[in-house]
């Protein structure tokens, strides 16, 4: 069965590790505590720095659900979109930054760290990001083209996997 | 759009359920997110009013298990189905690997249950998708009340059935759920139609919930496949 809704998008190890790198360069370059990678429809990449106190699923879900909002928002105000966010707390802040309009870099950062250095980094960070993904894209369509997907053949073993 | 994420070993999937305000789509959820275990589920959040009307979206996301050494994850959404909040439902739909209709079987909420329908062709549509060519299962949820409409009446409402992809390859395909019914039917007229799988609900008791998210969540692995 083809699906001519969402097309299907995957990562490996070394694109996670190519994404890790350059996050926690950015984590020690500012001192921001911790970040999420999610994907624009919620779904939860990867986490790094310290560890999340929170469910970082249901929060990769809230902010793609944010950053979709304010999207619409400024196309409202006559923006095509919002590229960065900045949600400021007391204690807690976090600055949102769109990756490629695939993914959505999430950091979370204390009082300690001033939004202006988190700001002045972020923009190389996108950049970076954007490279690994597009390399990540450009292999996909190379392995697709030759492999077989993941799930090719496995109709029995879903039938399988829903038996209950 | 499903994300494989080779290094978590996790196949990601987004499931939406749509449908007329106050059709029990929340509900749904609510019994999933009850019966599962803990283990297996995460939070279910819901964006909801005061008065616990959805506001922007429930979700719940779900582990159904492995395969080929992949866990399974579902992520559930629920859209608000009040008619004004048009622009929350077309941004839950955006990425959507498979979508659940819930509909309200009663007589007086046909009305409603059409115009939801229409309004998820409509923005499906405005993502280039085609609801007749992307997993989707209807359920037709208060079966219990007295004043629920027939299911041939519902059928013929919100599932007449569409044009097969390929009518060359077209063939009597039955509806695994339904003995003598058929999903994938030649017409007398000689016209070949294709139905959505359906399922008869009683959401608040949980009957015909998980046999409409088996259901989707197959169809949606089998897309992949």
């Amino acid at each position: 069965m083809t699906n001519p809704g969402a097309a299907t998008w995957s990562f490996d190890e070394e694109d996670l590790a190519a994404l890790t790198r350059t996050v926690d360069r950015f984590l020690a370059d500012t001192g921001a505590h911790s970040a999420l990678i999610a994907d624009r429809s919620g779904q939860l990449v990867a986490t790094m720095g310290r560890p999340l106190a929170f469910d970082p699923t249901v929060f990769a879900t809230l902010t793609a659900a944010d950053f979709s909002a304010n999207d619409q928002l400024a196309r409202l105000i006559g923006e095509t979109d919002f590229t960065t966010l900045f949600h400021q707390g007391e204690k807690e802040s976090m600055y949102v930054a769109d990756v490629a309009r695939r993914l959505i870099l999430v950091t979370l950062f204390d009082n300690s760290t001033p939004i202006g250095l988190v700001r002045l980094k972020m923009k190389p960070v996108v950049e970076e990001l954007t490279a690994h993904l597009d390399r990540a894209f450009t292999r996909a369509r190379e392995l697709g083209a030759t492999q077989p997907n993941l799930l090719a053949g496995a109709g029995d073993e879903i039938d399988e996997l829903f038996n209950w | 759009m499903s994300m494989i994420n080779y290094a978590a070993r996790e196949i990601n999937c987004k499931i939406v359920y749509y449908g007329p305000g106050l059709g029990g789509k929340t509900t749904n959820l609510e019994h999933i997110y009850g019966k599962v275990k803990p283990d297996t589920r995460g939070k279910l959040i819901s964006l909801a009013t005061e008065t616990e009307r959805t506001l922007f979206f429930d979700f719940l996301p779900v582990d159904l298990g492995t395969i080929r050494g992949f866990n399974t994850r579902f992520h559930l959404y629920t859209v608000p189905g009040q008619v004004y909040y048009n622009a929350s439902r077309k941004l839950i739909l955006k990425n959507v690997d498979g979508v659940v209709f819930v509909a309200d079987s009663q007589v007086e909420r046909m009305e409603a249950n059409l115009e939801s329908m229409q309004n998820l062709y409509d923005n499906l549509a405005e993502y280039g998708y085609d609801v007749t060519r992307i997993p989707f299962v209807i359920q037709y949820n208060k079966r219990d009340l007295p004043n629920a409409a027939p299911i041939a009446d519902l059928q013929a409402a919100l599932n007449p059935g569409w044009e097969p992809a390929d009518v060359s390859r077209a063939r009597v395909t039955p509806d695994p759920y339904h003995a003598g019914e058929n999903l994938v039917e030649q017409l007398s007229s000689g016209e070949w139609v294709e139905k959505a799988p359906y399922f008869e609900g009683v959401a608040i008791t949980g009957d015909g919930v998980f046999d409409t998210l088996k259901a989707v969540s197959k169809l949606v692995l089998k897309a992949l496949a």
